[in-house]
């Protein structure tokens, strides 16, 4: 028995390895899958009373997500706002991560670090602060106020969906700059000098080789910022107010105060199956994109 | 070719203020002498920082925290040193898809984990408290600590291990006297890491821990209340402190002793 | 059985995937040999001797080391050790430290340790480095650190992968007479892995040429270059004009064949060769004589035209076009030219003992 495991584990590389990945795949699959299955299971059943639920599949939870317009409202403006969130945060932060990769020579480590260091300190805090910057009575009216260049504060500064944009692509921005530094400072730098050589003008050469190379971060940066941002609660929460709701905000009270998991469950469904519907969009694209530039 | 480009020096420097700013304002606060966060600052003081060293509610939450805290980064950092073991040293079959599978916790929006795991958890008839919280944590800590740990393990080379075998050592005693003293420092930065992920997470705790308030919950709690206020922000700030050190000794400890130093150690993090 | 077999390779295939490494490969090594395995790169010849530390285990055949089957034996059960192409000097650890590391799972005496370590550090002629680390050192230092490593093992066998290609040219060729010596000196079996045929040639008792999985001869290394069997093996080792020739009929060990520009001549055949075997004819430079005017003493005699010479020091290689060949012949020649150069008519001339039969496959 103990030559058959021996000869078991180190003839068969497979055998070894997932003796090695068992613990992390029982995880996904005991802490994910099979809650994210069940949670499946539950969108199809119906909240009776307060504590019943009743277990008889049904596509009715889905059927009220669609006929009351809050839903599908929540979770178009949710999208919305993560594809602006995604969006402003690439357009800021490529200048950097370019900057960085191509002009910084020394301590290049030490400026990564510096960039990513807030990411690491609590998200909460981070959205809080916007709050109290942005706030009615914050630091950006009061300071105002206080020099005298304005008499009232100004209310559009909160509580709206730009403040949501605004304070996630600062939280987010470390997710961004990450993966767009390390494929541009992967381009060999002869590729560019080749382009110049060959007559193209800076500009050309951005559009025509950095560009197209520096694409798998860009991707990258989409996927890990677009994708958690669409489920994002506390920065609605803080700095949203009615206008910048989204539908994680509606799933947690449904989990809550309102008590329906199963419309709950199915909301959250709803939000995955967008997610990853427009994620492969823009997998899909940006392939397309950089096959055509190539 | 690329001396210099002042236009791109001073748009990375405002950036920069752009990120930090913020940050900057609660430490700043916390020493205001004003119950409101507002200009103009009022006058020095420590009192917040008394009132939070005196505050219960605040014990309870930041030894749960610590609680949970060390418990899901010892647990996912083990579980993601066998996994990148695996990936490194082994060509595995569905490689990709059990890749994917195990980095899909970082990606997937936290609330979607949340409501699953509370479904399952009181669909299992269980209370939900500071367990069902650590397993989440666990689930989510993993996928950064294999990024940190796999980036390491490439780094060094797999002759090593070879040469241990060859020299008589057993897979066991491979592991010990070579792998692991190479691996030590990305461990103990995993370790510092998803400690810090765990410790400021909100989202998980705050569906998942019912009664039981980490300190991230503790500080949602008090945002609401004006009065309560200034002594989230001496919390706020002595966070912010001490998270900023643990990083910065995380990243040191992943490049010392790394044979390709010269690469920029960040592996996707 | 016996020591020509000490290492008995049988029938062994190596597949990866959809590639097969090696292909059915047997061949036996003896005690105390110092044995090359040599070929380009991705011929086998690594992954044939990460078989014998058992890194790899064969998809079919047997490996047996002294008498006892390994097929099976993990590598850190085996009696083989191994220094590899990177040296794979533990960096966490001293010198000292990694020549310990193999000996602290055998059941010795501090005292007979720290002797034995000794012993290998003298060996290698690195008294006094004990306390140093791998960044410390310098390639060829890591090197002998690394064959200390091995040797201190006491190993039956001792593998060794390109160790002296990541050193520079003449270092390699001091450390080539060393680990020579080296291995007189112990005793032990040494196969070594190389892609540099000069290498091979001078330290190896016998060479094995690789290629595409398979061994293709194994001889000593004059034998080699005296003897090709095959194609490749003529190609791969040194230089060698190869003619397009037929085969026109056998007799035994005698062998007639019209070779191309040149004409039918009878020659000896050192490996069975059949009326059907597709052939070429081979000889090297240095079997090819040149003269401005004609000779009566050689077997063959042909006029050529000289297209180019190169000078390397105490050999001038010439180059020929002769009527009829699509490459100019290449010939070495130790003396001087005699007034001869590039656009001279010349004469080239042959001996028949000196072209060899070689079969292109």
């Amino acid at each position: 028995m103990k030559k058959f495991l021996r000869k078991l584990f180190s003839k068969h590389e497979n055998v070894r390895a997932y003796a090695l990945l068992s613990p992390a795949l029982i995880l996904v699959i005991l802490a994910m899958a099979s809650p994210l299955l069940l949670m499946l299971v539950t969108s199809f059943h119906t909240q009776v009373s307060m504590m019943e639920i009743d277990s008889t599949l049904t596509l009715d939870r889905y059927a009220d997500f669609f006929s009351k317009p809050v839903y599908p409202t929540l979770l178009f403006r949710s999208i919305k706002i993560s594809f602006l969130v995604t969006l402003v945060t690439l357009l800021t932060t490529y200048p950097l991560a370019y900057y960085i990769a191509f002009y910084v020579k020394k301590n290049k480590m030490l400026w990564i670090v510096l960039m990513t260091l807030p990411f690491w300190t609590s998200y909460l805090l981070r959205v809080f602060s916007w709050r109290v910057i942005l706030g009615h009575k914050g630091v950006i009216n009061s300071a105002l106020m206080f020099s005298g260049a304005i008499d009232e504060p100004l209310s559009f500064l909160i509580y709206s969906q730009t403040a949501v944009v605004l304070t996630l692509a600062h939280a987010w921005a470390a997710f961004a700059i990450l993966p767009l530094y390390v494929s541009l400072d992967k381009i060999d730098k002869s590729l560019l000098e080749a382009s110049y050589d060959l007559g193209c003008s800076k500009f050309q050469t951005f559009w025509r080789v950095t560009f197209p190379l520096s694409l798998p971060g860009v991707i990258g940066a989409i996927l890990i910022i677009f994708i958690p941002t669409v489920g994002d609660y506390v920065t609605p929460q803080l700095v949203g107010g009615t206008d910048g709701r989204m539908l994680s905000n509606m799933i947690q009270s449904l989990f809550g105060r309102a008590n329906n998991f199963p419309l709950g469950a199915a909301s959250a469904v709803m939000m995955l199956l967008s997610v990853s519907f427009v994620a492969l969009i823009v997998t899909y694209i940006t392939k397309k994109v950089s096959l055509r530039m190539s | 070719m690329y001396k210099k480009n002042n236009t791109l020096l001073i748009y990375s420097i405002i950036y920069f203020a752009f990120l930090y700013i913020p940050v900057m304002l609660l430490p700043i606060f916390s020493f205001n002498d004003a119950i409101h966060m507002v200009f103009p600052l009022k006058g020095f003081t420590f009192k917040w920082y008394d009132q939070m060293i005196h505050s219960s509610r605040l014990h309870k939450a930041l030894m749960n925290s610590i609680k949970v805290g060390l418990v899901a980064s010892i647990f996912s950092t083990f579980i993601a040193l066998l996994a990148a073991k695996a990936f490194t040293r082994y060509k595995v079959k569905f490689h990709q898809l059990s890749y994917g599978a195990i980095l899909l916790p970082f990606v997937i929006p936290e609330i979607i984990i949340a409501v699953a795991l509370i479904v399952l958890w009181t669909g299992m008839g269980l209370q939900l408290g500071l367990i069902p919280v650590t397993i989440a944590h666990i689930l989510f800590c993993t996928p950064f600590c294999l990024l940190i740990l796999i980036s390491r393990m490439e780094g060094f080379d797999k002759n090593l291990e070879e040469a241990a075998m060859d020299l008589g050592e057993n897979a066991w005693g491979t592991f010990w006297r070579v792998t692991f003293p190479l691996v030590l420092p990305a461990v103990i930065a995993s370790l510092l890491l998803s400690f810090v992920i765990s410790f400021d997470e909100f989202i998980l705790a705050f569906f998942l821990s019912s009664s039981d308030q980490t300190l991230p919950m503790y500080m949602w709690g008090q945002m609401r209340f004006p009065k309560k206020l200034p002594h989230v922000l001496a919390l706020g700030a002595v966070i912010i402190v001490v998270t900023s050190l643990i990083v910065i000794i995380s990243y040191w400890l992943r490049n010392i002793g790394n044979p390709s130093s010269k690469k920029n150690n960040i592996g996707g993090i | 059985m016996g020591d020509k077999e000490f290492i008995k390779i049988s029938n062994v295939s190596k597949n990866f995937d959809e590639v097969t490494a090696v292909d059915n490969v047997s061949v036996n090594i003896a005690k105390g040999e110092f044995f090359s395995l040599l070929g380009p790169s991705g011929c086998g010849k690594t992954t044939l001797l990460r078989i014998l530390a058992g890194f790899e285990y064969p998809s079919k055949g047997f490996v047996s080391i002294d008498n006892s089957d390994v097929t099976d034996i993990p590598a850190n059960l085996r009696p083989t050790n191994m220094v590899f192409q990177n040296y794979a000097i533990f960096p966490h650890i001293n010198v000292k430290r990694n020549i310990e590391f193999g000996l602290r799972k055998e059941k010795i005496s501090s005292e007979e340790m720290n002797q034995r370590v000794n012993d290998a550090l003298k060996m290698v002629k690195l008294e006094g480095y004990e306390n140093r680390f791998s960044n410390q050192l310098s390639g060829g230092q890591r090197q002998r650190i690394a064959l200390a490593r091995a040797l201190v093992k006491r190993p039956k066998v001792l593998l060794l992968d390109e160790p002296l290609g990541a050193l520079d040219k003449k270092l390699r060729e001091e450390m080539q007479i060393e680990l020579r010596n080296l291995q007189r000196s112990v005793g032990i079996t040494f196969v070594f892995v190389t892609h540099d045929q000069e290498e091979a040639m001078t330290m190896s008792d016998r060479v094995a040429v690789m290629n595409q999985g398979k061994i293709l001869q194994v001889s000593p290394p004059k034998e080699l270059y005296d003897f090709p069997e095959n194609l490749f093996v003529g190609d791969f080792i040194g230089d060698i004009n190869l003619l397009e020739s037929q085969i026109s009929s056998i007799n035994g060990k005698k062998v007639k064949v019209l070779i191309n520009a040149l004409g039918e001549y009878e020659l000896d055949s050192h490996t069975v060769i059949t009326q059907n075997d597709n052939v070429v004819t081979g000889i090297r430079p240095k079997s090819i004589s040149i003269s401005s005017n004609e000779t009566n003493q050689s077997d063959i005699q042909v006029k050529g035209k000289i297209t180019n010479t190169s000078f390397y020091g105490n050999l001038t290689y010439v180059y020929v076009s002769v009527e009829g060949i699509e490459k100019p012949l290449m010939l070495s020649t130790a003396e001087s030219l005699q007034g001869l150069s590039v656009n001279s008519d010349c004469y080239l001339t042959i001996s028949l003992k000196d072209i060899r039969i070689i079969k292109k496959n």
